[in-house]
């Protein structure tokens, strides 16, 4: 334990294990995985040797992945994710903020472990298994197809899976806890009185929603929104279970590169630029919140 | 000359450019109850905190029973500390976490379970050996951190505000049996506190501290009937500052004259006689003055004209707050011994006339007195 | 809000009703089909517990819950004892790199799994490491720390310091002070850390198929390679057996986080 506010060299026993493990299986990984992504295919896959670095470096060619990746047809694919990513994030924040409201503010107040708990069983349980479950409502023998054939309001089975509907549905299957969660956390917090205090002042209850609850929530919404965002946008299960062969996004392409295509220059790039994408936002969310001056997870 | 149990040296302790403690020495002596006064941020907390070995001075010494322990870790000083919401372990019973400390004594376990009940029936905790200190009132867990430290039979038991959580009547019966424990134990105590009325309570001395320096320190009394400074009387609650000139000094007094009229001579108390013509203040404590209709200079008291600003009445005494024909105010204290329409006699706005006795004026000085 | 607007409340509650049954419907359904007589699913046949009897004589799947206990226990074990002390870094003191380090725990949880799948089995490659089964538990190791060191972190951050100085006042050296003192308080929060990354781990499905040498196969990537030739009774099965040994885990971990007995008459 440091005593006042000295430097401690306490410290470094505890912190150095994890360093040593993060730097070497962690750090380097990525620094070599940067360094590759320079690089060029080989005949079988491996890499191709580089003769003349000083050359290679010169001419610009270190960087024909990145450049092979503005390919329309890749930029296709990073378009898709995002809006895939933007849609779900949409999607739930919408979705939640209702249900957290109801558990945070009008709920019996023994209530809310159980609808909380309730909330975060999914979360516990295999994700792979909770986009299976889609997968066998929405297939064309499913559950699905039989019930609005049986309603009469088709009369042959519905094209639901492998498309960008069945891809949503599976992402915002999966998300909705990490929407609902950091959406109540700050419900609970909102100080009950201010609502009241509103009300008094001669706001109607749509203009007290959009005028305190909302903005006093922003916390609980950015993080919500981080939550989901970042997970979409490197997405990978979804859409390969869902998805099948016309849904390709970003996470699915870096799989592609390294798996069967066995193209891991391209996969590399490919991998830096979504990895780039995410930095970004959490970058512009970090300042966000430091601004504000919330609390910290570490 | 009393043995010395704590001696604190020039300590000063710096965070970043702030000091917190600015240049202190005191002499705590044996078997002493001494109290660090103070409002909060004066630095007092930090002082207690430097004694117990849990912060580090800047600058300075700190010697325990002659022995210096200014850099020594708290678990090899012969002090213990009673922490403001008392620390007390929440996965450990009652039984445990006074017998926390006993585990590093070479005591076997019989003797140590004889100090355990020993030190609870000192507190008056048998009963309770089994509970945990959620299950405890705030009363009983504030025992329990004291049985806990006083296990340990520390030289010197250090207490950091630990009555702030109680309410207002257990506050006052606690503060008398603190004084009589440590009474009976002789040990020495070193109390922080910003409440004046208790430390005057319970102790032989008190240091007054403001921002980071004693402003006064001595006996209870003497602090609490002659503070030093403009900061101490008005901690103490007697803000009645009066103005007048120096016209000289003989015989242990100061010969003044009010700035309101008339002359009085006021004692010096070992404090150096301003010079003539300077412009001095003294203060009156509020129960030292009375308020009469006549003028009683001709007698030798001193007199100032006033006017009634505004009454409270207190229940056991009314409280009278007066103005002077400069616009200074100043706070009277009536105990209540006649019936309340009678106390209540004077109506706002009456002319009457502020008196006291000149041996109760203490002169302002810019020293703290040692 | 609670009164005044009863309308309301009934729409927020349908809402939320309707959300929860949009959550727990799917998983219902699969469990209810891994009961059903024909393979030819979505057409109830009738209750059989055929498949449940298949999936136990499954030798191969068998292996690889073995595999994936095996993986979890031992990443379970490492990184929550790597996050434990990481987290008490991070909270208890002040030192060089502190808030690089922050950033460095964040990492692992931000960038994408394909991303560090990808580095990982690139990195392997490079050094000589033959993918097997400690390459797996490398990998989840790796992001496994960083969860440990966030939930511990939360738990000491409510934690009352004057409790160690307390116990130092009274004697103990700070090693003493922590097994004292500060493990008995923070134990529930590093094994709440703890749960969390076995689930975490046993249910990984991109960093593990990125890493996982041959004979390495761990229940995920069984089950998915089970998924992509089709849908069957028996993933449906397996998904429910999956799903209650996750629920039983819960419920345990509930137990486990009782609060202490009310206070009697003080």
């Amino acid at each position: 334990m440091s005593r006042g506010d000295e430097r401690s060299r306490a410290a470094y026993p505890l912190i150095l294990p994890t360093w040593v493990v993060l730097g070497v299986f962690f750090l380097l990984p990525l620094g070599v995985l940067l360094v590759i992504s320079f690089g060029q295919r080989g005949t079988y896959g491996g890499l191709r040797p580089i003769g003349d670095l000083g050359a290679y470096l010169l001419s610009g060619k270190f960087l024909s992945q990145y450049a092979r990746s503005l390919h329309p047809i890749y930029l296709q694919i990073f378009w898709r994710s995002l809006w895939m990513a933007v849609v779900t994030t949409g999607v739930c924040l919408l979705v939640s903020y209702p249900v957290a409201y109801y558990i945070a503010l009008i709920a019996a107040a023994r209530r809310r472990n159980l609808l909380l708990g309730l909330v975060v069983i999914p979360f516990w349980t295999s994700f792979l298994i909770r986009t299976y479950a889609w997968m066998f409502i929405l297939r064309t023998e499913g559950l699905a197809n039989r019930l609005l054939m049986a309603a009469g309001l088709t009369s042959h089975p519905l094209e639901l899976l492998y498309n960008d509907f069945s891809v949503l549905i599976g992402l915002v299957y999966g998300e909705l806890p990490f929407m609902i969660l950091p959406l109540y956390a700050s419900l609970e917090k909102l100080d009950r009185t201010l609502l009241e205090a509103s009300a008094d002042l001669g706001a109607s209850a749509r203009e007290t929603f959009r005028r305190v609850t909302v903005p006093l929530t922003a916390p609980g919404i950015a993080a919500g929104i981080v939550l989901v965002f970042v997970p979409s946008l490197g997405q990978f299960i979804v859409s390969d279970l869902l998805g099948g062969a016309k849904t390709i996004l970003a996470g699915n392409l870096v799989q592609n590169q390294f798996a069967v295509a066995r193209n891991k220059p391209f996969g590399s790039a490919i991998a830096f630029e979504v990895t780039a994408a995410v930095l970004l936002l959490l970058l512009g969310y970090a300042v966000w919140t430091r601004r504000r001056g919330e609390d910290v997870l570490l | 000359m009393t043995a010395s149990s704590v001696s604190i040296r020039a300590v000063t302790k710096r965070f970043g450019d702030v000091a917190a403690v600015d240049g202190v020495s005191l002499e705590i002596r044996r078997g002493e109850f001494f109290s660090l006064l103070g409002p909060s941020g004066c630095g007092k907390t930090t002082l207690l905190r430097m004694i117990g070995g849990f912060e580090l001075p800047t600058e300075g010494s700190i010697a325990i029973e002659g022995a210096d322990m200014t850099r020594t870790p708290p678990y090899e000083r012969p002090v213990n500390m009673v922490f403001q919401q008392y620390a007390l372990f929440p996965h450990l019973n009652v039984t445990e976490n006074v017998a926390f400390g006993l585990r590093y004594r070479p005591l076997d376990r019989a003797a140590r379970e004889r100090r355990v009940a020993e030190v609870l029936a000192l507190v008056q905790l048998d009963g309770l050996e089994a509970r945990r200190p959620d299950q405890l009132s705030g009363g009983q867990r504030q025992r329990v951190a004291l049985a806990r430290a006083l296990a340990l039979e520390p030289r010197v038991l250090l207490l950091d505000e630990p009555l702030g959580a109680l309410d207002q009547k257990l506050r006052k019966e606690v503060q008398v049996q603190l004084k009589h424990l440590q009474r009976e134990l002789g040990i020495t105590f070193v109390f922080v506190t910003h409440d004046q009325e208790e430390a005057l309570t319970m102790s032989d001395r008190i240091a007054v501290m403001n921002r980071g320096r004693v402003e006064q320190s001595g006996d209870a009394a003497r602090v609490f009937e002659r503070p030093a400074t403009a900061f101490v009387a008005n901690f103490m609650g007697a803000s009645n500052f009066f103005a007048a000139t120096a016209a000289g000094a003989s015989g242990g007094e100061a010969e003044l004259a009010l700035a309101a009229g008339g002359r009085l001579r006021v004692p010096l108390d070992g404090a150096p006689a301003p010079a003539p013509g300077a412009a001095v203040r003294f203060i009156v404590r509020p129960e030292k003055l009375d308020l009469r209709r006549r003028d009683l200079s001709e007698r030798g008291v001193p007199s100032v004209p006033v006017s009634v600003e505004d009454r409270v009445y207190q229940g056991v005494a009314t409280l009278w707050t007066v103005k002077d024909a400069a616009g200074a105010r100043f706070t009277v204290y009536e105990q209540n011994e006649r019936p309340f329409e009678e106390s209540s006699r004077w109506q706002l706005g009456a002319r009457l006339f502020l008196c006291f006795h000149a041996r109760d004026a203490d002169l302002l000085g810019g020293e703290p007195a040692p | 809000m609670s009164s005044g607007r009863p309308r309301r409340a009934v729409w927020l509650r349908l809402h939320t009703l309707l959300v929860f049954l949009f959550l727990y419907a799917p998983i219902a359904i699969l469990v209810a089909f891994s009961f059903n007589q024909t393979s030819q699913t979505a057409v109830w046949r009738g209750f059989t517990l055929e498949w449940y009897r298949k999936l136990l004589s499954n030798d191969v799947l068998l292996g690889t819950v073995r595999n994936s206990l095996i993986v979890g226990a031992a990443a379970t074990v490492l990184s929550t004892v790597l996050g434990t002390l990481a987290a008490l870094a991070l909270g208890r003191h002040r030192f060089r790199g502190e808030g690089a380090t922050r950033s460095l725990l964040y990492l692992p949880i931000i960038i994408p799994e394909v991303v560090v799948g990808a580095a990982l089995v690139t990195f392997f490659g490079v050094a000589g490491f033959r993918l097997s089964l400690l390459t797996v538990v490398i990998a989840h190791v790796v992001f496994s720390i960083s969860y440990v060191a966030i939930v511990v972190r939360a738990r000491l951050s409510g934690f009352d310091r004057s409790l160690e100085e307390a116990a130092l006042d009274l004697g103990a050296r700070p090693v003493q002070t922590f097994f004292r003192v500060t493990l008995p308080l923070i134990l529930p929060g590093v094994v709440a850390g703890a749960l969390l990354v076995f689930t975490i781990s046993i249910d990984d499905y991109v960093i593990t198929s990125f890493v996982a040498g041959v004979g390495a196969t761990t229940l995920p990537l069984q089950i998915y390679s089970m998924l992509k030739v089709g849908v069957t009774p028996e993933v449906n099965a397996v998904s429910t057996l999956l799903l209650a040994a996750t629920v039983v885990l819960i419920l345990l971990a509930q137990r486990l986080q009782q609060p202490p007995p009310e206070r009697p008459e003080g």
